[in-house]
């Protein structure tokens, strides 16, 4: 199967989007996209996360299978994961300490986002190459930041508007999340 | 110990419940949002995906309170997700030699119990700070709530978009299935009707309490 690294950003961008359509991240989609002001630097923190968690899983890969370690993959890829959001959070404490204040708790959460360990994970099991597995990461992560910033725009919006005081909270952001998915929906079969 | 049984079960009844009911992880706390409401697809994922985290969350629970005064508190997330991520490659290997059919429709989100809130959420807030026994019976009925709250969105998204349950077909073959129900937007539906179906409920309760109080 050689799909062109194109294709695989697109797809990840838009057809399966990675929190619309695979369900990956959402903790961090619900929790953070309250604000437009958080929910972009949030994913654009989460992007970088995943770029170089693909970059260190599509290396550790190649040396696990060398030494047919595959068994300890899952281990290894959490360490790298929990590494590479522990270096994002000390570049941004150094030179953006509003932001590091403003994400809180998200930041260092980045590390149990399904969407980062899902990228290391789907690129080993669908075999891409190096330049794929980049294309991979980087739409997905593109795919998370789109999807985070159209939530927030919504609910800014929602929150000038009169909503009955039962559905308020996270039964909304669910019902909303689910007009966003099916919008989303319509974007399949491109990308092939 | 000089504590009666009875109250001793009493107490592990209460940990085992809050879990269930009180604490429940999908519809009270929403946690692991992303295996809810990704392989809730059909009634027999759901259970099977709801065992699995619950045996994870048993082991990895028991074990880190085993530990919890060897571990040194600076790299104790660290040591909980490896901890985790041990039992959930065990869970992998297995369900891949018991049926590679279940194996391949749930695909990578049994890997993908390492980063479920719920079980990292338990180590850190209970397992780390009690006994063995009271950290896996907390374990066991959070894994037990999870597992109801999967198989509450799981039958009836089966139901709705298939037609089935658990792959018998209910309603013959005339029905048209609600596809949008088995695809991601459904999921997102079915747990925001759940979720307000009990806000309503909630709500229904205090409104009560507010009656019967005045009418005292």
């Amino acid at each position: 199967m050689h799909e062109s690294a194109a294709n695989i950003f697109i797809n990840a961008l838009l057809a399966n989007n990675f929190v619309l359509a695979m369900f990956l991240g959402l903790c961090p989609f619900l929790g953070v996209s309250g604000k437009l002001d958080t929910a972009f630097p949030m994913g654009v923190a989460t992007t970088f996360v995943m770029l170089v968690a693909s970059l260190c899983a599509y290396g550790l890969n190649l040396l696990l299978t060398a030494f047919q370690l595959e068994f300890l993959r899952l281990i290894s890829y959490i360490v790298i994961i929990a590494s590479a959001v522990q270096l994002v959070e000390m570049v941004l404490k150094k030179y953006s300490p509003v932001l590091f204040r403003a994400l809180g708790i998200y930041l260092p959460l980045i590390t149990t986002n399904c969407a980062v360990l899902g990228v290391a994970l789907f690129q080993t099991a669908r075999e891409y190459d190096f330049v794929q597995s980049m294309a991979f990461s980087f739409g997905g992560g593109a795919g998370f930041t789109l999807a985070l910033v159209l939530m927030a725009s919504v609910r800014e919006r929602l929150q000038l508007s009169d909503v009955p005081s039962v559905a308020q909270g996270t039964a909304l952001s669910l019902m909303l999340a689910g007009v966003l998915s099916l919008a989303f929906m319509g974007f399949a079969g491109l990308g092939g | 110990m000089s504590q009666p049984s009875e109250k001793m079960s009493a107490r592990n009844w209460d940990e085992f419940m809050e879990g269930i009911w009180r604490q429940n992880p999908v519809f009270v706390m929403v946690l692991g949002m992303c295996p809810t409401l990704a392989v809730t697809v059909s009634g027999g994922n759901a259970l099977s995906m709801g065992l699995a985290t619950t045996f994870v969350l048993v082991c990895s629970c028991g074990l880190v309170s085993l530990l919890r005064k060897l571990i040194p508190k600076e790299v104790r997330i660290a040591t909980y997700i490896v901890i985790i991520a041990t039992f959930v490659t065990v869970v992998d290997y297995v369900i891949q030699a018991v049926s590679l059919a279940l194996y391949d429709a749930l695909g990578a989100f049994i890997q993908l119990i390492v980063v479920n809130c719920i079980i990292l959420g338990r180590a850190e807030a209970h397992a780390s700070k009690n006994p063995p026994l009271a950290a896996m019976t907390n374990a066991l009925g959070m894994g037990v709530g999870f597992t109801i709250g999967l198989l509450a969105l799981g039958t009836v998204r089966e139901i709705l978009g298939a037609g089935s349950l658990f792959g018998v077909s209910l309603f013959g073959a005339d029905f048209q299935p609600w596809v949008v129900m088995v695809l991601p937007p459904g999921g997102f539906f079915v747990l925001g009707a759940w979720l307000l179906l009990f806000a309503t409920l909630e709500r229904r309760k205090q409104r009560k309490l507010v009656e019967t109080a005045q009418n005292a």
